[in-house]
C-alpha cells in the first residue's frame, strides 16, 4: 500500500488531460463565436433600448394624448406598434439567435466554422430591422398584427436568417459524438419552427394574401407561436443549459425533459385560434385552440418540475449569481404566465380578459418576465466567455436587476388589476365607453411608471455592456459576482471554468 | 449516433405540419373562397366592394394604425354586450369581411368598435372634427388627435373653402386662415362611413341575427 497504484496514478493524468482538451475545445468555440455571436447581442441590446424609449412615448400617449401628438411618424397607431416589431424581431430574436447558436455550439463541441459569413448575417439581419422600423414610421405597416414590417424589410431578414439556419445545421451534423443535450432539441426546433412559421404566415397575409375572411387565424396562428414555438423553445434550452452549469448538477430527469418537449411541440403549434374567441369563426377552429392551451399545463408542470428540482438545494446561488438570478426569474415568470395563458384560453375566462389591458399585461409577462430576463442572464454568462474578461461592476449588475424585476412586477400587477376592471365594466351594457376609459386611466399611469423602471435598468444594462467591451482591464480578473459564493459546490462562473 | 437527429427532426416537422394543416390549410380551405350572395330586396350584391376612395382610406387607417385600440368584430350577446351597445344589429360573420382586402379585426377595444361606425356616426362633419382633435366630440377621450391630417391655409378671395372644418375656442384657426382635411382624412371619413359589416342580410347573417334575438330575451 505504499507504493502508489501505477494504474490508478495514470487514470488521474489522463483525467487532467481530458480536462485540459475540453478547456481548450471549450477556448475554441468561444473565440470562434466571438464576432458572429458578439454582434448579434450587442446589436440586440441597442434594440432593447429603442424599442424601450418607443414603448415609453406610447404609454405615456395613452394617458396624456396631446403628448408629441403632431408628428405622423410618433402618433400612437405607429410607435405602439415599432414598440412590438423592435422588442420582438430587434431583441428577443436578435438575441435569441446569438444565445441559440453559442448553446449549440458548445454543446455539439464545434466552433462556428465561417464566423465571418455569420457575423455578415448579423448586421443583414439589423438593416432588415432598420428598414423594417422606418417602413412602420412612415407608414408603410401592412396592417397585419405582428407582421408590420413592409414587404422591403423581409429579403434582408430571409437571407439572413438563412445563413443562420445553415450555421446550426453544420454545428449539428458535424457535433462531437455522445448524447444530443435536450438544450440541442430545443433549439435546433425553434430554428426550424421560426422561419416555417414567419414565411407561411408572410406569403399567405402579405406577398399573396388569401381572402381576409381567412386571414385571421393564420394570423394570430403566427403570432401566438412566435412566442410559442421561437422564443419559448430557445428561452427553455437556454435554462436547461444554464442551471446546471451554474449550480454544477445534472438537470433532475432526462426522461421528464423528453416528455416536456414532445408534448410542447405537439399542442403549442395548435394554439392562437383562441384570440379570436366570440369572432366570427366556426367554433371547432377556435376550440381545437382552447383544447390545446389547456393541454399546455402538461409540457409546463413538466418543465417546472424539472427545473424547480434540479434547483432544489440550491437556491443560495440566487445570492450571488447575476445569471442565475436572471434565469430563476424567468423560470419561474414561464410556469406563471404558461397558467396563465390556459386559463385565459377558456371562454368564460376569456369572455372578461379579451380586448383589454388583461392581455397586454399577460403578454408582457411572457416576452419579458419570462424571455428578456431568461435572455438577460444568457448575456451575462456568454459575454466573459467570448470576449475572455470580466463584467465591471457588480453596481451596474444591481442596477439592471433590480429596476426591471420592480417594474415588471409593478407592470403586470398594476395593468392585470385595470384589464379586469376594464373587462367587468366593458360587460356591462348599460355602462357608457368613456366610463370604461376613466375606470382604466390610474392603472394606464402605472403602467407608464414600471416602464420607466425598466428602462432604467436597460440604460444601465447598455452601459455596463459598452464599458465590458471598451475596457480591457478586466482581463482574466474573477468573476463579478454579487456576493462570495456561500455554498459547497464548485458553480462555472468565470470564463475559464465552465 | 449520427442518424438519431434525423428522426427527431422529422418529429419537429410532423408535430408543426399537423397543426399547419389544421390552422392554416383548413381556414384557407373552408374561409377562403367567399362570393358575393344578392340581397333578397334589392337584388344588389352583397357585401359590396369598397370605392377606390374607401380602399385608400382603408390605407390610411392602417398606416396610422387605428387596429390597435379599434375592433371590426361585433361579438353575439352571449359573448360581449356589443348588441346592447349599438355597436350592431347582429353579430358578424365570416363573409362580411369577403372585401375588406387586408383584415382588420383587431384584439383590443381601448376605444370602441367600428364594425358598424357608418351606421352609428354617419356624418362627415363630425368624423373630421372628431379626427382634428377628439376632445371637441368626445370630452375625455383618449385618442391621440390626428391633426396632421388637415392644413391649414390662407382664406381664399371667394370666401372660406366648403371643405373648411368649423373651429371654435382654443382650436379656431389664425386670423385669415381655416383648416381644411388633407385627401387622407377624406378618404379615412369615407372608409369610416362605408363600415357597415351588420347591415347586409347575407343568408347566414339571418342565423346570425335569430341567434341574437333568442339571448337577446334570454337576458331580458
Amino acid at each position: 500500500m505504499s507504493t502508489p497504484d501505477p494504474a490508478a496514478s495514470e487514470d488521474i493524468e489522463s483525467e487532467e488531460a481530458q480536462r485540459e482538451r475540453s478547456l481548450q475545445e471549450r477556448l475554441k468555440v468561444d473565440r470562434a463565436a466571438r464576432w458572429p455571436v458578439g454582434i448579434f447581442i450587442a446589436s440586440s441590446i441597442g434594440w432593447l433600448v429603442f424599442g424601450s424609449l418607443i414603448a415609453l412615448i406610447a404609454s405615456i400617449k395613452l394617458h396624456d394624448p396631446e403628448f408629441v401628438a403632431d408628428n405622423a411618424w410618433l402618433t400612437f397607431g405607429r410607435v405602439r406598434t415599432v414598440h412590438l416589431n423592435a422588442v420582438a424581431y430587434g431583441w428577443l430574436s436578435t438575441v435569441a439567435i446569438g444565445i441559440g447558436l453559442w448553446v449549440l455550439s458548445r454543446l455539439c463541441r464545434v466552433p462556428i466554422e465561417d464566423h465571418r459569413s455569420l457575423a455578415l448575417a448579423a448586421i443583414l439581419w439589423n438593416v432588415g430591422n432598420g428598414v423594417g422600423i422606418w417602413g412602420i414610421f412612415r407608414g408603410d405597416s401592412t396592417g397585419v398584427e405582428w407582421l408590420e414590417y413592409p414587404t422591403y424589410a423581409a429579403p434582408f431578414l430571409l437571407v439572413s436568417f438563412t445563413f443562420v439556419i445553415l450555421t446550426a445545421v453544420n454545428l449539428i451534423r458535424k457535433r462531437k459524438p455522445g448524447h444530443i443535450y435536450i438544450s440541442q432539441w430545443y433549439i435546433m426546433a425553434a430554428f426550424f419552427w421560426f422561419p416555417a412559421l414567419y414565411f407561411t404566415a408572410h406569403g399567405l397575409l402579405i406577398l399573396a394574401p388569401v381572402q381576409a375572411p381567412a386571414q385571421p387565424p393564420i394570423n394570430w396562428w403566427f403570432a401566438h407561436n412566435a412566442l410559442g414555438l421561437w422564443f419559448t423553445p430557445v428561452g427553455l434550452g437556454t435554462i436547461y443549459y444554464l442551471v446546471p452549469k451554474i449550480i454544477g448538477r445534472p438537470i433532475h430527469s432526462y426522461y421528464l425533459s423528453i416528455i416536456g418537449f414532445w408534448s410542447l411541440a405537439f399542442f403549442y403549434a395548435w394554439n392562437g385560434m383562441h384570440h379570436l374567441i366570440g369572432g366570427p369563426y366556426p367554433a371547432f377552429l377556435i376550440t381545437a385552440s382552447v383544447v390545446a392551451s389547456v393541454m399546455m399545463f402538461l409540457p409546463v408542470i413538466t418543465v417546472a418540475i424539472n427545473h424547480q428540482l434540479t434547483m432544489f438545494g440550491h437556491f443560495k446561488a440566487l445570492i450571488y449569481s447575476p445569471t442565475l438570478r436572471f434565469v430563476i426569474f424567468g423560470a419561474m415568470s414561464y410556469i406563471l404566465v404558461s397558467f396563465q395563458g390556459s386559463l385565459m384560453a377558456i371562454r368564460s375566462i376569456n369572455n372578461l380578459t379579451h380586448f383589454t389591458h388583461y392581455t397586454v399585461a399577460h403578454s408582457h409577462l411572457g416576452a419579458y418576465a419570462f424571455a428578456s430576463m431568461v435572455f438577460f442572464g444568457g448575456i451575462y454568462y456568454i459575454m466573459p466567455r467570448i470576449l475572455e474578461r470580466e463584467w465591471p461592476s457588480r453596481w451596474l449588475i444591481r442596477l439592471h436587476f433590480w429596476p426591471c424585476a420592480i417594474g415588471i412586477i409593478i407592470y403586470f400587477v398594476m395593468l392585470s388589476w385595470g384589464g379586469i376592471l376594464q373587462g367587468i365594466a366593458m360587460n356591462r351594457g348599460e355602462m357608457p365607453f368613456m366610463e370604461i376609459i376613466k375606470t382604466t386611466m390610474p392603472y394606464l399611469k402605472w403602467r407608464s411608471i414600471g416602464g420607466t423602471l425598466m428602462t432604467i435598468g436597460h440604460i444601465a444594462f447598455m452601459a455596463s455592456f459598452i464599458w465590458m467591451v471598451i475596457d480591457r482591464r478586466k482581463q482574466g480578473s474573477e468573476p463579478t459576482l454579487f456576493a462570495k459564493r456561500t455554498t459547497q459546490d464548485t458553480p462555472a462562473t468565470n470564463a475559464s471554468d465552465s | 449516433m449520427k442518424g438519431r437527429f434525423r428522426f427527431i427532426f422529422i418529429g419537429f416537422m410532423l408535430t408543426f405540419l399537423a397543426a399547419w394543416i389544421g390552422l392554416v390549410v383548413l381556414p384557407v380551405w373552408g374561409l377562403g373562397n367567399f362570393k358575393q350572395t344578392p340581397d333578397p330586396k334589392t337584388g344588389e350584391m352583397i357585401p359590396p366592394e369598397f370605392t377606390a376612395l374607401e380602399e385608400r382610406g382603408r390605407d390610411v387607417y392602417i398606416a396610422n394604425g387605428c387596429i390597435y385600440c379599434h375592433t371590426q368584430q361585433v361579438h353575439s350577446a352571449r359573448n360581449r354586450t356589443d348588441i346592447v351597445r349599438g355597436w350592431g344589429k347582429r353579430r358578424t360573420v365570416a363573409r362580411d369581411y369577403m372585401n375588406h382586402g387586408v383584415a382588420q379585426l383587431g384584439s383590443m377595444r381601448t376605444g370602441p368598435d367600428l364594425s358598424n361606425i357608418g351606421v352609428r356616426n354617419p356624418s362627415e362633419t363630425w368624423q373630421l372634427l372628431h379626427l382634428y382633435d377628439p376632445q371637441i366630440t368626445s370630452p375625455g377621450s383618449i385618442m391621440p388627435p390626428f391633426r396632421y391630417l388637415f392644413t391649414e391655409q390662407p382664406i381664399g378671395s371667394d370666401g372660406t373653402s366648403a371643405d373648411a372644418i368649423n373651429l371654435s375656442g382654443e382650436n379656431a384657426p389664425r386670423e385669415g386662415m381655416e383648416i381644411v382635411p388633407t385627401e387622407k382624412a377624406k378618404a379615412l371619413v369615407a372608409y369610416l362611413q362605408a363600415l357597415k359589416l351588420s347591415e347586409y342580410e347575407i343568408p347566414e347573417a339571418a342565423a346570425a341575427r335569430i341567434d341574437s334575438k333568442i339571448i337577446d330575451s334570454e337576458i331580458k
